[in-house]
């Protein structure tokens, strides 16, 4: 019962983080580790490394944005719209992915991706370079004002507990325990009667359809969805989130983005501003060379050398 | 008396860019019996096994199970059909517990497999099953052992309980003593025994002695080709057996197994060395 203890004081501690720090700040956090954890869904539980994931979380930033810009949609509706359409983006480049292994699935879920990429740059829709500006946040079922930081807030906070949960879940099922399967020793999966490409390709769709609902939200957070949300330094951002945080681990990708974003946005004020790459890169180098079990990884380690 | 195979092979031929590896072998294995394929390194018994399970596509030939033609099935399928087969390394799922290993091969007929919404709780039904199976090849004890942490003799037990958590009709097992000690030898070679009842088992093995207590028939390959078949002691006796095996003509029986036992030694060495 340990474990659900730490549940509610985290999640006693995020209700009221937005009245101690700034609400856009922690949006992003939120928006970014969900992006996260769907991402570590694939690489930290199945093994497999996806190099484009930046495709779902623009699609469904993009699609939310425009439905906000362009139909009398509500916000729900929107989200549910961007989520759905990166979960079906998911699933054409998954059923493709999966036939692949190792590098050559990271190569072409990158490549699947950059195609993507090109697409929102060219059409019409997308407002090219400039991207979707000025996006609505509008009002939740109508009634409750998403202009207001602390109504986001909470909206955003409700959204990535459902992803969390959706894939804590997902972990701990039955479906869950195949994938453990697969990424432990797929031949020996394959001989106990498995078709492991059937169950790589359905964990790639709700990876993607999360990755989706987290670019969505991001969208309404900062009225804005651009170029940035597709570009594969957003797909190289995710790997080193959630490396960083503890790939395999469900706290990880928070931790992770919740460290990347706030060096990002200490760095960016500042004058270090323009190194920025270069920083990020070091620290992943230390990341990969001393801890690689990342920070909740090897917390976790140090916990059962302890006290385990 | 007209024989019943359940598992037969024609003009079995899998070439790898101008290397036939598996060169025209028809192999027939009875229903019921444990039939062993020996040969020297490189002679095609480990891709003859990837061939049956379809981890590699024949260049051409058939392959017959219960008198179908299942050449054209994918390796998760002829698993489903009643094949099940080991892995020279021993195949478990390091990091999940040894009850776990065997529940994921019951899980697979309870049809839950793609319930990602419900909870694992779910397969808590299967535990009585899995201990029964455990209790079998002697884990009963280690259920809640993480495997990795498994001696590799019982990492074998534990790979063939999961095989037979699938009640298959008949079982691949390859070089499923390799690697071991003698003691642990000695143990596989009764499970397999033991587990043989009502079920047709395909082994290839390099230890002469567990073939010789084990195998009903033999096949020996050397070069991809079968060289000849039949009960241990027609084989041994075989002058060119005797000379593809061992390389030089040997004495006798005795000769043939002390290579054997040394050769199964030093691989265990190599094994504990990674």
């Amino acid at each position: 019962m340990k474990i659900n203890k730490l549940y509610l004081v985290l999640f006693l501690l995020a209700l009221v983080a937005p009245t101690v720090l700034y609400p856009v700040f922690l949006m992003k956090v939120l928006c970014f580790a969900l992006f996260a954890c769907a991402f570590n869904l694939l690489l930290g539980f199945v093994g497999l490394l996806s190099f484009g994931h930046a495709a779902f979380l623009g699609t469904g930033g993009y699609v939310t944005g425009a439905m906000m810009l362009h139909t009398g949609m509500g916000p729900e509706l929107s989200i549910l719209a961007g989520t759905v359409a990166a979960g079906l983006l998911g699933a054409v480049y998954g059923k493709l992915a999966v036939k692949r292994e190792g590098i050559y699935f990271a190569m072409v879920t990158l490549a699947l991706a950059q195609l993507a990429f090109f697409f929102y740059l060219q059409s019409p829709f997308t407002g090219g370079e400039d991207g979707l500006q000025g996006v609505p946040r509008g009002s939740l079922l109508g009634m409750i004002d998403l202009s207001d930081n602390m109504n986001m807030y909470y909206f955003v906070l409700a959204i990535f507990i459902f992803g969390f949960w959706l894939i804590h879940r997902t972990i701990h099922s039955p479906f869950g325990q195949i994938l453990k399967a697969i990424r432990e020793n797929e031949p020996r999966a394959v001989s106990l009667g498995y078709n492991v490409n059937d169950y790589k390709w359905v964990v790639f769709i709700i990876s993607s359809a999360l990755a989706g609902l987290a670019g969505s939200t991001k969208t309404l957070v900062f009225q804005l969805a651009s170029l940035t949300d597709v570009h594969w330094h957003m797909s190289g951002e995710v790997v080193l989130m959630t490396l960083l945080g503890g790939m395999g681990t469900i706290f990880g990708p928070v931790v992770g983005a919740g460290v990347v974003v706030t060096i990002q946005n200490y760095l960016s004020g500042g004058e270090l501003g323009n190194y920025i790459h270069i920083i990020m890169g070091l620290i992943f180098i230390v990341c990969v060379l001393a801890f690689r079990s990342g920070i909740v990884g090897e917390f976790q380690k140090m916990m059962k050398k302890n006290f385990g | 008396m007209s024989a019943d195979y359940v598992l037969e092979t024609r003009n079995l031929v899998k070439e790898f860019k101008g290397f036939t590896a598996v060169d025209d072998v028809n192999l027939k294995v009875e229903r019921g019996t444990i039939h062993a394929l020996i040969g020297p390194n490189g002679a095609g018994k480990t891709t003859v096994f990837n061939l049956l399970t379809k981890f590699l596509t024949p260049t051409t030939g058939t392959i017959l199970f219960n008198g179908k033609d299942i050449t054209s099935m994918k390796s998760a399928a002829i698993a489903r059909k009643g094949i099940v087969r080991s892995f020279q390394i021993s195949a478990v799922f390091p990091h999940l517990s040894v009850l776990e290993n065997v529940r994921i091969a019951l899980q697979r007929e309870e049809g839950n497999s793609f319930h990602f919404w419900k909870s694992e709780k779910v397969l808590d039904k299967l535990n009585d099953r899995a201990v029964e199976l455990l209790e079998e090849v002697g884990l009963k004890d280690y259920a809640n052992t993480i495997t990795v942490d498994l001696p590799y003799g019982r990492k074998r037990a534990l790979e063939i309980a999961t095989t037979l958590a699938l009640d298959p009709e008949m079982l691949l097992l390859d070089e499923p003593t390799q690697g071991m000690g003698h003691e642990d030898v000695g143990v596989v070679a009764d499970l397999i025994k033991k587990v043989s009842a009502n079920r047709t088992i395909l082994m290839v093995e390099h230890n002469l002695h567990v073939v010789a207590q084990l195998a009903d028939t033999i096949t020996v390959l050397q070069r991809g080709a079968i060289l000849t078949e039949g009960d241990y002691a027609t084989v041994s006796q075989d002058p060119q057996v005797r000379e593809a095996y061992m390389g030089v003509e040997a004495d006798d029986e005795v000769a043939n197994a002390i290579a054997a036992e040394s050769a199964a030694t030093s691989a265990a060495e190599k094994e504990s060395v990674k």
